[in-house]
């Protein structure tokens, strides 16, 4: 095995195109070197993408933020102005393992892990998050719900690496939140998760609405339906009671220790319903 | 051995060591450098009886390779005692009987001192929350606590 840290995203899309045996791409290494330990994956290389200064920052231009692949979770929860514009995708990045592992953990490692129960991945995605991608063909900028295509696979070409997330900048009377369920308040694995992100207009009327469900199905679900329940409406208790029932009736999970589909369909919709509130609640704050 | 070479910085002296590519920090820190205060709990995360701080951020040296520490900060808990002196923590720790068997504590100290130094004022709920990640089978963690609650008003000077 050899382990290499380019100083370049260049050299490490050729590093990875060129690379003959398996190589690895190593963010905070809390999956990666888990499941090495574990003998699950021998890689020949691994590319350590953190000496690449521009994927260690978040940076923001008039109409998004930037998130660099390499930024760890700690870094998001302290960035003000991300938490103010997106504290439901901050809420999830944050629920990821502890301390010591929110000090590497990233959140492109969490979507490109393609675990089902991804705690940031929900509120991505509900947030209309966008992965810029950089390969040995060039760049190209996908919806995030668009990279982990089954459990622990992601539709990355050989030799393509994720550069940044890419977050809108909000509009005003915008919010968003995410909860998941789990026996223990820290250090679990979410059973399932629920994630809601609002627009209202000056009425204070849902105008925009994005809901998503995670260890709900193979990947994480974008239930439209339930969006279309929340626009239109003022997050009243009968939309409420329609948007859990949806959300339930959305769910394909599994049967397995930790939840019984029943189970795990019945919460979905509870989470659904506390999180359109809380999103609510804050975007009419802003 | 056609290792790599890495020269880093380990409580405040420079260090230099040969590893592969594959060896953790907590493997280099405890074998290669006899940093034996770096306990291996589970090798996977999820103790942190492994913690160390790698610059300003508190880790688990299971999951660092060992390449990665080149030109980095380490803390570990053998840079906490000044000679003779212990640490409020350890001072505290030992009052407070908050260890047991003590394969815990060394991560527990690590944790608490970074848990201090960005938050010199907890609340319990916080130092609890801020600890979450280190597991300990022996004390039932209350010692623990009252240990950095204590602490933490020492090195306030209150
Ligand atoms: C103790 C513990 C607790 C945990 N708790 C949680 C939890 O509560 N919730 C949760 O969701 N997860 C949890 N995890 C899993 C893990 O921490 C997260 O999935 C984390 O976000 C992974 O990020 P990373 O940067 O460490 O990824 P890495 O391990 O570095 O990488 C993960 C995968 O993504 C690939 N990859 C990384 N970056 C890129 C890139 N830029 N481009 C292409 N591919 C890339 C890697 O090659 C690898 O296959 C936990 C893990 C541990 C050890
Ligand atoms: S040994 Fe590293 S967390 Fe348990
Ligand atoms: S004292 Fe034994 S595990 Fe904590």
């Amino acid at each position: 095995m050899r382990y290499i840290r380019p100083s370049s995203l260049e050299d490490a899309v050729g590093l990875l195109a060129e690379a003959s045996g398996k190589a690895a791409i190593l963010a905070g290494g809390s999956d990666l070197l888990v499941r090495m330990k574990g003998g699950f994956i021998e890689p020949d290389l691994i590319i350590d993408i953190k000496a690449i200064d521009a994927l260690g920052r978040i940076t923001e231009s008039d109409d998004c933020f930037v998130i660099g692949a390499a930024v760890p979770c700690a870094v998001l929860g302290e960035n003000t102005a991300l938490r103010h514009a997106w504290p439901g995708v901050v809420e999830g990045a944050k629920l990821i393992g502890s301390k010591q592992v929110q000090g590497r953990c990233t959140i492109v490692g969490n979507l490109c892990n393609a675990s089902p129960a991804a705690d940031s991945v929900p509120a991505l995605v509900a947030a209309g998050a966008k992965a810029v991608i950089k390969g040995p063909a060039g760049s190209r900028t996908i919806a995030v719900e668009m990279v982990p295509v089954a459990p622990g696979k992601t539709s990355l070409a050989p030799g393509e690496i994720i550069e940044a997330i890419l977050l809108d900048k909000r509009p005003p009377h915008s919010g968003d939140a995410y909860q998941r369920f789990t026996p223990r308040t820290e250090m679990d694995i979410a059973v399932v998760s629920a994630a809601v992100n609002l627009t209202l207009d000056d009425q204070g009327v849902v105008e925009k609405a994005r809901v998503a469900l995670g260890a709900a199905a193979p990947t994480v679900l974008l239930v439209e339906e339930a969006a279309n329940i929340l626009i239109g409406s003022r997050v009243d208790d009968s939309t409420l009671e329609r948007l859990a029932e949806v959300c339930s009736g959305a769910c394909r999970p599994i049967d397995d220790k930790r939840g019984t589909v029943e189970f795990r369909k019945k919460v979905a919709g509870v989470l659904a319903k506390r999180v359109a509130l809380t999103a609510y609640q804050r975007a009419g704050q802003k | 051995m056609a290792g790599i070479a890495v020269s880093t910085t380990i409580n405040g002296d420079h260090a230099e060591f040969l590893c592969h590519p594959d060896e953790t920090l907590l493997e280099v820190l405890r074998e290669r450098l006899g940093l034996m205060g770096v306990k291996e709990g589970c090798g996977t995360g999820d103790c942190g009886a492994c913690s160390v701080i790698l610059d300003d951020r508190l880790v688990c040296s299971c999951l660092v390779l060992g390449a990665e520490a080149e030109g980095r900060q380490i803390a570990t808990v053998e840079g906490m005692a000044q000679g003779d002196r212990l640490h409020p923590l350890q001072q505290k720790f030992l009052e407070h009987a908050a260890l047991q068997c003590g394969i815990c504590t060394p991560g527990f100290l690590i944790a608490a001192k970074d848990l201090l130094a960005k938050n010199p004022d907890p609340t319990e709920e916080e130092i609890r929350f801020g600890l979450a990640g280190n597991l300990c089978r022996c004390t039932g963690y209350d010692k623990i606590v009252r240990a950095v609650q204590d602490a933490a008003s020492v090195m306030r000077g209150a």
